[in-house]
């Protein structure tokens, strides 16, 4: 009993401890000084407007919309058929194969930001946003090959085995049989790839250029500069759109399917 | 005439070990085959190569005069059942069955009523708008099979289907297996490792073993004449022990009582066998006779149905069954006779 009344308290500490920064950084974006203070004076919701007002912002926004979707949609392409060859067959370096597609897991962001800057833009003189949308790649990739990975480590695999033996081809009883019954897990390696590589600064931070930044460098940029309540109603925005997207693959999955 | 030809099949999944080694096996139109034996002798690996999953390294599949080994699964039209039904989580029972149809780009209105007939042979009828984990375990097994026989294909295989239900069931469904397989005259390849569900479904049984099929017969004649000892213990042959061969149809032991059998049996079987339930017991001092040999009751057990007793005899310990009218207790001694008719070389 004793032990447990200590478990609660620990467990309420770490869930303040949590909780507290967001709630000061919702609580400060209505407040009316020009910087950011906590308690606040007043209550406003001009820092509100003054997001939509801030062109460089606004920009950064849809272009980080844009990359993140057009990398995690090109991470889908080549991460779903990766998934499944890895499940599928007991190639010789299936271990090895493995380790290397998560790998960009595992490397710092930073890490591979700074070399995809040196090689690829000063090197290879491939144009900034081109090289921010194959760092994004990148980093969604292990996203898609895991969780994908994981819903086709649960299928039976004799379900397609059958599909074959009932006229089907490879590749149509992969699109018939294995996809709709993984959807639940595609769906769900977007959503995360997606939110990831939206929030992600390492990489974007070595990879930016005229009128080529992503929301999160823009979002330091900013502050830089001006130290007042916009960052702070941004980022209410921002958690307010990340917790409506969870709350989609919670109502759909389960956040269990994903952790 | 010989409808479906397995000539020399071998397969080895790692290069080194064949899993099966130049298997040989011929089965004609109309028949329901099973494969039995012991659980990683082969049997499945065998389906597999027949249904077109697995290229054998070596060897040919013939069916109907038409050498398959290199066709693809999709073009070879048989219907396979699997052990864990393998229904198609995402689609409705009516839609899981129809599935091969809409495939051959069937019309609506042929397409319909095949399904529907099939329903009704299998028994879903009522259940055509269902998913899959709405049924049970034998609604499983039936759909699995309705989709595997309204392709009307040229071969029908069946891997372990009845293994997942309960024992009530699955002597219900072997008997409906069976009933729908003579209906449709289809030919079928059963693979099994339960000996009475084997016996009681097949016109021929090939028993496996270690990638070769020891014996391929009726299911009589393996249960009466085992043709080897991994046949013979399989099947449920106990006591088995050295002859010597004396004269047509005479043998003695060891230790020179004479035996007779009913058969001739070629040289080189010299290895008795009998059922447990096919040995006599006399009382010590019958009038001695061939087919004799005496024992001395080491343990006696309660079976329900008989006694069983493990007699202590110069051949070895045999296991016997006798009535629960008598019943000898340990120590005692005893006579042992073995019919002839029911003493086989092996
Ligand atoms: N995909 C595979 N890769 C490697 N070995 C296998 C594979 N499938 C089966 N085997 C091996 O082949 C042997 C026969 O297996 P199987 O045909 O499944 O036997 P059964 O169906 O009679 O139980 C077993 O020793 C098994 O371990
Ligand atoms: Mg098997």
């Amino acid at each position: 009993m004793r032990k447990q009344r200590g478990l609660s308290i620990i467990s309420m500490l770490v869930f303040a401890f949590l909780i507290i920064p967001m709630i000061i950084i919702v609580v400060t974006s209505f407040g009316e000084n020009p910087s950011i203070q906590f308690p606040i004076q007043g209550f406003t919701f001009d820092w509100y407007l003054n997001v939509f007002e801030t062109n460089s912002l606004i920009q950064s926004f849809f272009l980080s919309i844009q990359i993140s979707m057009i990398a995690t949609i090109l991470a889908l392409l080549v991460g779903i058929p990766a998934a499944y060859a890895l499940a599928r067959y007991s190639v010789k370096g299936r271990d090895i194969l493995k380790s290397f597609f998560l790998s960009p897991a595992m490397i710092p962001g930073v890490v591979i930001g700074y070399a995809l800057f040196q090689f690829i833009v000063i090197q290879f003189q491939m144009p900034i946003f081109q090289g921010l949308l194959l760092g994004h790649f990148l980093i969604s990739l292990p996203y898609i090959i895991r969780v994908v990975g994981s819903s086709l480590e649960q299928l039976d695999f004799s379900i397609e085995e059958v599909a074959w033996t009932l006229g089907c081809t490879r590749v149509r009883a992969f699109v018939k049989i294995v996809l709709p019954n993984i959807q639940a897990g595609i769906f769900a390696s977007f959503m995360l790839a997606f939110i990831n590589s939206f929030n992600n600064i390492p990489v974007s931070q070595f990879l930016s250029g005229p009128g080529v930044t992503a929301l999160p460098t823009s979002l330091m940029n900013y502050i830089e500069y001006n130290y007042d309540p916009t960052v702070s109603a941004l980022s209410v925005l921002l958690m307010v759109g990340t917790v409506i997207l969870m709350y989609i693959i919670e109502k759909t999955l389960g956040l269990a399917s994903i952790s | 005439m010989t409808y479906v030809d397995l000539k020399d099949i071998r397969v080895s999944y790692d290069g080194k070990n064949n899993i099966l080694k130049d298997l040989n096996l011929s089965i004609e139109k109309g028949e329901l085959v099973s494969l039995l034996g012991p659980s990683g002798c082969g049997k499945t690996t065998t389906l597999r190569v027949i249904a077109g999953l697995i290229e054998p390294n070596d060897g040919d599949f013939v069916v109907d005069n038409k050498n398959l080994t290199r066709v693809p699964v999709h073009k070879r039209n048989f219907g396979m059942v699997f052990q864990s039904y393998a229904l198609f989580p995402h689609l409705t029972v009516k839609e899981n069955v129809g599935f091969g149809l809409k495939l051959r780009k069937e019309d609506k209105t042929t397409m319909n009523p095949k399904i529907q007939d099939i329903l009704e042979v299998t028994g879903l009828a009522e259940l055509g708008d269902r998913y899959p984990k709405q049924l049970s375990g034998g609604q499983r097994q039936r759909v699995a099979l309705a989709r595997a026989l309204v392709i009307e294909p040229k071969l029908l295989l069946l891997d372990e289907p009845l293994s997942n239900l309960d024992a009530k069931l699955r002597v219900q469904m072997r008997i409906e297996i069976k009933r729908i397989q003579r209906k449709l005259g289809i030919t079928s390849v059963f693979v099994t490792h339960d000996q009475e569900e084997c016996f009681s479904i097949s016109d021929r049984v090939a028993v496996m073993n270690n990638g070769i099929i020891e014996q391929f017969d009726t299911p009589e004649e393996i249960y009466n004449r085992p043709k080897t000892e991994f046949v013979a213990r399989f099947i449920g042959f106990e006591n088995f022990f050295n002859l010597t061969k004396q004269g047509e149809k005479t043998y003695t032991t060891s230790e020179g009582h004479m035996l007779k059998t009913s058969q001739s049996w070629d040289d080189t079987k010299l290895v008795a066998t009998i059922r447990p339930d096919d040995i006599n017991i006399l009382p010590k001092g019958t009038e001695q006779d061939t087919n004799m040999i005496p024992g001395k009751v080491v343990v006696r057990t309660f079976l329900g149905k008989s006694y069983q007793y493990e007699v202590e005899t110069n051949v070895g310990k045999i296991l016997v069954n006798g009535p629960k009218e008598t019943a000898y207790s340990s120590g005692e001694e005893l006579l042992l006779q073995f019919p002839e008719e029911k003493l086989i070389l092996v």
